[in-house]
């Protein structure tokens, strides 16, 4: 029947009309957030935000700070890994980031020199753990080799595992492993790329 | 599995539409509301392949009955018009919902996951329950009546 299936697409366009509109949308999704949080069934909450070292991806559970992420890792590879290994109750909240994002302004405009926040280790462990621990005792403005790292975790052997440690480090910039180099002076790899250590290591030279 | 905020983002404005045809627009956002944060408490216990759509429109239609039935306890003043609303969308919505409430609930129902949220008629059967051929009709007759009215709203509208 032809003509029905005439009024029939008239009428979904209709319907389409009425279509949400993303203000809509965006309401209803705050007040979800909010909601879960509440309820406690919002496992990890996310945002992501604008720096001198691109777009940040930061994510947290009740514990605390749980990830940041660089935007070249990709935010929906990075929210797919933290469904995997923590939780798939994700939602973007930044009502719930709003603390560490503050702080991170901060630390970019030369005001903020440590970071006082709680923090979630759950993503690492073992000898990676240890080595997170130690790069947290790195001061502002300060830099380290992997080798001294490696000493001062007690395995001076150990520098390629620290190499691949601070490559793996859950929370970049927070725990900074951007102030470890290499022994010959260079500023060695990083999660953010070479270009992004450098932004940060000029950033704590200058203040 | 895949992060809930990824099934809010794809799934969202459907079930949005869906809540809309069943409920009107007043009702909807809280049955939205109250579908996702109950899909969120139970999402990590879905099984791997489970069709979402059909899964978050089940969820949809237990928060409409809740609806409904609490509609029924504390009656609102329905029968009043809404004023017209500024926006022209908006305006197509209230004709269209001015419409579809004159439907019987089981119409409106079968149209909107059907047509809206586009799940074939075996899933809508499951859902409203009796043969397949039954919700098809349903949605046909609803489809029609709708025609009809919602071509008379219109002229009076334009």
């Amino acid at each position: 029947m032809p003509s029905f299936d005439l009024s029939e697409a008239g009428l979904l366009a209709g319907m389409a009309a009425g279509e949400p509109d993303a203000a809509v949308l965006a309401r209803l999704h705050s007040r979800l957030a909010a909601d879960a949080g509440s309820a406690g069934v919002l496992d990890l909450a996310y945002t992501v935000m604008d720096s001198p070292v691109g777009r940040l991806i930061l994510a947290a559970t009740d514990a605390g700070l749980v990830r940041v992420a660089f935007e070249c890792e990709g935010v929906d590879e990075v929210l797919q890994v933290l469904s995997d290994r923590i939780s798939p109750r994700i939602l973007e909240a930044p009502e719930r980031l709003a603390v560490p994002v503050a702080q991170l302004q901060e630390y970019f405009d030369g005001a903020r020199h440590s970071f006082d926040l709680d923090l979630d280790l759950r993503l690492t462990s073992g000898y990676r753990r240890t080595v997170v621990q130690v790069l947290q005792g790195i001061g502002y403005g300060h830099t380290v080799t992997y080798a001294g790292i490696a000493a001062l975790t007690g395995n001076p052997g150990a520098v390629r595992a620290v190499g691949t440690a601070c490559g793996r480090n859950p929370l970049p910039l927070v725990i900074p492993c951007h102030r470890v180099l290499r022994s010959d002076g260079t500023t060695g790899g990083y999660r953010g790329g070479p270009a992004a250590k450098k932004i940060l290591l000029d950033l704590e030279a200058a203040a | 599995m895949k992060p809930f905020e990824q099934i809010v983002q794809e799934h969202g404005p459907a079930v949005l539409r869906v809540c809309r045809a069943v409920l009107g627009p007043q009702d909807a956002e809280d049955a939205w509301s109250e579908t996702f944060l109950a899909a969120l408490r139970a999402y990590p216990a879905l099984p791997e392949g489970a069709n979402i759509q059909a899964w978050l429109v089940t969820i949809a239609k237990r928060k409409a009955i809740d609806q409904h039935r609490s509609a029924a306890r504390n009656p609102l003043p329905v029968e009043q018009l809404p004023e017209p609303p500024p926006a022209g969308g908006a305006a197509e919505l209230d004709g269209l919902w001015h419409a579809l409430k004159t439907l019987p609930v089981r119409q409106r129902e079968a149209l909107a996951y059907h047509h809206l949220a586009g799940l074939p008629y075996a899933e809508v059967a499951l859902l409203l329950g009796g043969s397949e051929a039954a919700c098809r009709r349903s949605a046909a007759d609803g489809m029609k009546k709708l025609r009809t009215l919602y071509r008379e709203d219109r002229n009076a509208i334009l």
